[in-house]
Formats: structure tokens, sequence, C-alpha cells
């Protein structure tokens, strides 16, 4: 595709994006991006996907609940106890979890305890990477209230403020008994249909990119990437 | 190691020594003379491995006390050199050139405390925080509590109890009253 193409493709959207700001709305893609940029980032805002009906999402919901497929990524002291979760002792593999390497592929983001302001932007943006349905699990007490880090100048005091979050598991640190329960009430509530992180992303976007950015004070990411 | 005390005390006027076990020993040194006695220590006395580089901030007395820890591997015995430096005017000569791994603590010491390296290799790239824009967070007069509140946002409902009156209304609250 050629450049004249790329610009073609992109300039309604930046219009559109214009006409919202004009309404308090944030604009995308950044504007301080150059134009050659602009095509590898998304510059559509997020969008709720509105659930089937009836016994296909049923269906669709069952599926989803059976295969969780968790992101690799360690962000906190918790993600020690994934180690013994995953191996021959708890084998989370019966209950149809397992590790991915890539947030492109995983459909669970596990907060692994604390979260300082340096992991909050490569949060964001793993979160923001992964494909709908995604589900995150709040690990540990600092996710909830900040835990033993709850004055400290560099660590969030709740994720829930950046990030929708489907289920907690409090604790310092959670057992691995502990998080097979978090992830059978997971299942419970994917089942239920009640885990729609990402749709409340997508309906509370300008919310969630307000709080992001006024901790995150050098923002030097796309405001959206899938 | 009382030899090396004293003969470093006729070398180097160093003050205070203090040997707090058989392998561990404690001098302190003026600051412009402190890399001279670094460097002889690892090149004479086999002192060749920087354990550790830090600073306390002692706000009552004015400065930043820097301690050097130095480990002979062949007597296994450590040497640490403590050295004051001024608070408001927090500079210190490098040692990056004797060590280069200096380098990462000479880094980290100024982001966290606001001690200054002239000449020392990335010292004034961010080393954790990014994007900080308050005073250095291991200065005692940073209130992080205030910073934390200002900053982030708290989940109502953690609430703080005196111990003794908590405890106290909780077994006996007839006596109370």
């Amino acid at each position: 595709m050629s450049e004249a193409d790329d610009k073609q493709q992109f300039i309604p959207d930046v219009e559109e994006e214009e006409a919202r700001s004009t309404r308090g709305k944030i604009q995308l893609p950044n504007a301080d991006m150059p134009i050659e940029d602009e095509g590898r980032f998304c510059s559509a805002r997020p969008h709720v996907e509105a659930p089937f009906r009836g016994a296909i999402e049923k269906f669709l919901n069952w599926a989803r609940s059976q295969s969780l497929w968790v992101l690799g990524f360690g962000t906190g002291c918790g993600a020690i106890e994934l180690r013994p979760l995953m191996t021959a002792r708890f084998d989370a593999y019966r209950y149809g979890i397992q590790g991915r390497p890539t947030p492109r592929q995983s459909s669970v983001f596990i907060i692994g305890g604390y979260v300082s302001l340096k992991t909050l932007k490569r949060i964001i943006r793993s979160y923001e990477q992964m494909q709908n349905p995604k589900f995150v699990i709040g690990l540990g007490s600092c996710t909830i209230n900040g835990g033993m880090y709850w004055d400290s100048y560099n660590t969030i005091n709740r994720i829930d403020n950046y990030i929708p979050v489907d289920v907690y598991i409090a604790g310092c640190m959670p057992r691995p008994e502990a998080i097979l329960a978090g992830f059978k009430k997971l299942k419970e509530r994917i089942r239920a249909g009640e885990a729609e992180g990402a749709n409340e992303y997508a309906e509370h976007f300008d919310w969630y990119k307000e709080n992001q950015k006024r901790i995150v004070k050098d923002w030097d990411m796309p405001d959206y990437n899938w | 190691m009382e030899t090396l005390l004293s003969d470093l005390e006729s070398r180097f006027g160093t003050t205070e020594p203090r040997q707090q076990r058989a392998d561990l020993a404690f001098v302190r040194c003026e600051r412009n003379r402190a890399v001279d006695l670094i460097t002889h220590l690892r090149d004479r006395e086999g002192y060749t491995h920087l354990v550790f580089f830090t600073a306390v901030d002692i706000i009552e007395q004015g400065l930043f006390r820097l301690t050097y820890l130095l480990h002979n591997p062949e007597l296994h015995t450590d040497i640490g050199v403590e050295v004051d430096i001024d608070r408001e005017q927090a500079e210190m000569e490098s040692i990056h050139r004797l060590w280069a791994q200096a380098a990462t603590y000479q880094r980290e010491l100024k982001e966290m405390f606001g001690i200054d390296f002239p000449g020392s290799p990335r010292v004034d790239e961010p080393f954790v925080l990014e994007s900080w824009d308050d005073i250095p967070p291991m200065r005692r007069e940073f209130d992080t509590k205030a910073y934390s509140e200002h900053r982030f946002v708290a989940r109502p409902g953690r609430e703080t109890h005196e111990t003794t009156e908590h405890m106290k209304q909780k077994l006996y609250p007839e006596e109370e009253a």
C-alpha cells in the first residue's frame, strides 16, 4: 500500500476524532505522531461489541470459560505464585488455563501484585493489545487498595481506576489454591455473561484515559493501540 | 586489620576507626581525600571488589554520609569508607574509573538523593523513576504519604485505630461507660 493510500485511509478518522474532541473527548491518534507512523497504530477508538443473543452467547461464553489463556507478564511479586500454579502440583492446565507469550494470544491478564508507575504504562499497552473478550484478575492486596505500598510514592493504590477488573483475589500473597478459586469465580462470571471488562473499557474510555494520563506524566505512546 | 587502620590514619588522616567484627571495619574520611584512599585500598591493599556504594541522609546534621564497602577476596575482609558531604551542595567525585559498575550506583544516588557525580556516564538519565518531577524521593524531607495521597486515588474504607483504645473498647466496652 502506498503512502498516499495510507493517508486516504486515515484522514476521515482523524476528522471524526477532531469532531469528537470538540465535545471534550480524546483525540486519536496522538497529535504529536509523525504522519508516517500513523498507520502503525490504531486510529479508531475501541467500541462496544454487543453480545449475541440467547443460546449462541451462552455457548460462546462456555467456550471462553473453558480456554483461559494467561498473558505471561509478571507485573509484581505475585507472579511467583503462578509458577506452582502452572507446574505439576497444582497443574492449572486441567482447567484449560495456560500461559501465552504475547498479549495478542491471551484472554486473561493477571495483575500480580503492586503496580509501579513504570509498570502501569506497560500494563495499559498490553491490555489494549489483547483481543476481545479479555478478562483481568487482580492478584493480591496491592491491586485492591495498595496493600503494604499504600503510601508509596511510586506505586498506584487501586488498579480498577486504570483498567477494568473482573475478579480480585485478596491475600499477600494468595496461595495457588486461592488463585484456582479465583479462576473458578472468573469462569462463573464469564458463563453468567458478567465479565464484560472490554466493553466497559470501551464505554468509559475517556474516563480511563483521563485517570491514566493524570498519573503517567510522560505519556509517550499512542492513546489507544490494538 | 588494626595495622591497616592505623596505617590509613597516618596516610590519609582517617578518623573514627571502628572494628565491628574480625573481618569488618569502618573508617571515616575527608571528602577530598576519599578517592585517593579508595584507590590505595584497591591497588595496594587488595580490596579489589566494590561490594556496594550507598548514602544515608542525616538531615539533622545537614549532610549525606556516603559509604563505600570494599572487599578483599584474599583475606575475606571488608572495609567500609564513610564520607560526609554537604547536603546543600551534594556533589562527590566519581569513582567510575576505578570500577565501571559504580556508574550505576551513582546514577541511582543522583535520582534517589540528588547527589551529583560530575563526569559519571549517563548520570543524568532516569534510573527507575520515569518522569519524576518532585524532590528526590529518598531525601528525608520528602513526604511520601502526602505525595501518594495527592497523586494516587485511595480506595475508601482503610482506617487506622489507636491500638490501646481500640482494644480496650473492643474487649471491655462496659468499662468505658
